[in-house]
């Protein structure tokens, strides 16, 4: 608790520094990520992280020097190389814009560890704590280079708030975007750049090699809640937020930790949080919507049980035991019992003895499902011309999912009909 | 047979577009009066969506140019509307039709300025008019195919503009759209406005237009529909007796030869 209090206090000016940066790093990553996938180039993001190594260490081989200022600059340049390469080998090569993204990341890379190893051999003592850049170090975070990032996130925030809807538009439908006369190519120049930038700001931190994620991660979890692009965005912002303030937090209570790593970790769990948590599009509502219909279905066949066992001999609340209900339909004995339970507990049945029996409710219930498989049957016979004999399976779906307004305009099409094409009664209540 | 029109609104003079360097559409040479709802009508692979497209300024043409009101397309953006294929976008971006719709307005609130409240009853209205007000904030994700189709028909709707270039607007929708589509492009040729259409079913391609330009890799003809849309017009378009200018075609791209010597 004191190390939560002594955090959020931000009394230390390291700790200010390194929350700071961590947050202008991630929100504004975050941002330009959002783009990035929706224009589908989220591979690109790793290859522009990955390929401002070599101009970290160009910088350094240039001043002799870990001056901040003159590795962004040298970082930005070989980044955005970078980007324009992949470009001209994709458009103007037999190969694929994957083959160009995997071949310049991998040049780009290689060539930066070779120079850094160039660098850590020739024994200059300023090159320590260079290979920080490849992993991020947050505790390295000084004033000085506060002021650079805070500059810099505030430029990628301006830049993609003026150019939201052009982005926005570019990434829907390039055609149309130039059809109207938007610079299409200027604006990817652009976001390209506000990509570069947005790596940049975070290599300090975070490190080449994991700044992809905390371009992409947090909008491809954005995504899973919800389906407007702003709001995408914001939550985008939101979770890079929560993600940079819980790396250093975390980095903060356990010092050996790694802040950057941190970052991308906790960031990767929002994202797996959000895979199968978030509402409508998770993994998990949808199996929990897939089960609640398994439910319903079970439920309304059961009934189904009791109401034609009731047909046979015309007394629809007499008591059923186990064994007549599984003699009318193959079902699984477990499940018959647990549903039985839940419908007695629904009060649609009453138990009496070792047998069930519908109740008021579960008559009408159970002939409504009847009723609704019949009258399907009777519409795919008359208007989709299938055989009578083939309609069967297509009622026992369609049954659970009629809801009382397509049911009176079937049987508005049908004329109120009295019987099935099996000829038998379609039940009315 | 090329019949050519007075006073065109859109003029289209010895086009020849190539991918490549290979040549797909050869010296087009055609004009467009204006109110009229023409069809560009040709069998697969005859170069119709590369036309528009062109025409569109998207693909740039080997030689030849394009005028539409006697302007270069650049000076005439903004009373120019494009309708791109109902496929080109990915229908799961997270926008909403009204959304989709104001992206119309775009062009005319230019590149920083944001779309106003008269923006908005622009797209609104536009929505009314191809019945899809009720959809208006609806995710794009969940729409059928022709209610696809009627957003982006909304959308160049909300361009306000003079001549209307669509993409194949019937491929793929009910008969119902299709019908409320045709019967909407009447009514705005009604008022003047030019539509251009791609279309690839031949029975329906004389009711609908008054203009035929009939299409494959050159121009087989171009017209009023009851003076060029003949049998034999038809036949010579769909008949592949064109198989050496493919062929031709395949050379110059094998060899990276210029469809023109300078």
């Amino acid at each position: 608790m004191q190390h939560f209090i002594d955090f959020f206090s931000f009394a230390d000016p390291n700790v200010r520094y390194v929350v700071l940066g961590n947050v202008l790093l991630s929100a504004s990553a975050a941002m330009v990520g959002a783009f990035i996938l929706l224009q589908k180039k989220a591979l690109v993001g790793d290859a522009v992280s990955h390929s401002v190594l070599p101009g970290i260490c160009a910088a350094f081989l240039f001043s002799g020097s870990k001056n901040t200022a003159l590795m962004l600059v040298g970082a930005f340049i070989t980044g955005w190389l970078a980007l324009v390469t992949i470009d001209y080998i994709a458009a103007k090569s037999k190969l694929k814009k994957d083959a160009a993204i995997g071949l310049v990341l991998s040049v780009f890379f290689g060539a930066g560890m070779v120079m850094m190893t160039y660098i850590q051999q020739s024994g200059n003592a300023a090159q320590s704590g260079l290979d920080h850049f490849i992993f991020g170090k947050a505790a390295t975070l000084i004033g000085t280079d506060l002021v650079i990032f805070s500059v810099l996130a505030a430029v990628l925030l301006i830049a993609v708030g003026l150019f939201f809807k052009a982005f926005a538009l570019v990434a829907f439908d390039r055609p149309y975007a130039e059809a109207l006369g938007y610079p299409v190519r200027k604006l990817d120049l652009l976001l390209t750049s506000l990509t570069v930038l947005a790596v940049v700001t975070g290599i300090t931190a975070v490190g080449v090699v994991l700044m992809a994620a905390m371009l992409v991660t947090p909008a491809a979890a954005a995504r899973y809640w919800t389906d407007n692009i702003r709001r995408m965005v914001a939550i985008a912002v939101a979770f890079g937020v929560f993600a940079g303030l819980a790396g250093a937090y975390i980095s903060y209570t356990a010092p050996a930790m790694p802040t950057g790593p941190w970052m991308v970790v906790v960031s990767s769990v929002i994202a797996f949080l959000s895979f199968f948590f978030a509402p409508k599009k998770g993994i998990v509502p949808k199996l929990y919507t897939q089960r609640k219909n398994q439910r319903i279905i079970a439920e309304e066949n059961t009934l189904k049980m009791f109401y034609h066992l009731g047909e046979q001999n015309s007394h629809f609340n007499g008591g059923r035991d186990l064994t007549e209900l599984t003699r009318t339909r193959e079902v699984n004995e477990t499940l018959l019992k647990t549903t039985l339970r839940r419908l007695v507990s629904r009060q649609l049945l009453e138990t009496k003895g070792h047998q069930w029996a519908l109740t008021d409710a579960g008559y009408r219930k159970a002939a409504r499902v009847v009723r609704l498989h019949r009258l399907w049957e009777l519409y795919l016979t008359q208007y989709m011309d299938i055989a009578a004999d083939h309609v069967h399976d297509d009622a026992e779906t369609i049954e659970h999912i009629i809801t009382p307004e397509l049911e009176r305009e079937l049987e508005h099409q049908l004329g109120y009909p009295e019987r099935d094409p099996h000829d038998t009664e379609i039940p009315k209540i | 047979m090329i019949i050519h029109t007075q006073e065109p609104i859109l003029e289209v003079h010895d086009l020849t577009v190539s991918y490549s360097r290979k040549p797909v559409l050869w010296g087009i040479d055609f004009t467009l009066p204006s109110g009229c709802i023409a069809g560009i009508v040709g069998p697969n692979g005859a170069g119709k969506s590369t036309l528009l497209k062109t025409i569109m300024g998207l693909i740039p043409p080997s030689s030849g140019f394009v005028k539409l009101f006697g302007h270069p397309l650049e000076e005439v953006r903004n009373r120019v509307s494009y309708v791109p294929q109902r496929e080109s976008v990915d229908w799961d971006f997270p926008v909403s039709v009204l959304d989709v719709v104001l992206m119309g307005r775009y062009g005319k609130v230019g590149l920083l300025r944001n779309t106003g409240t008269r923006d908005r009853s622009i797209a609104l209205d536009c929505l009314d008019k191809v019945g899809m007000s009720p959809f208006a904030k609806r995710q794009i994700s969940q729409l059928s195919g022709g209610q696809q189709q009627r957003v982006f028909l909304a959308r160049a709707l909300a361009q306000e503009a003079d001549i209307y270039f669509m993409d194949e607007p019937f491929a793929g929708v009910d008969a119902a759209t299709e019908q409320a589509i045709i019967g909407l492009l009447r009514e705005m040729a009604g008022t003047g406005k030019t539509i251009v259409v791609v279309h690839h079913d031949l029975q329906s391609a004389r009711t609908y237009f008054d203009w035929i330009i009939l299409l494959n890799m050159h121009l087989v003809a171009a017209g009023p529909t009851e003076q060029v849309f003949t049998e034999e017009m038809v036949q010579q378009a769909y008949g592949g007796r064109l198989s050496l200018l493919s062929q031709v075609g395949d050379v110059m791209e094998k060899r990276a030869f210029p469809s023109r010597e300078s």
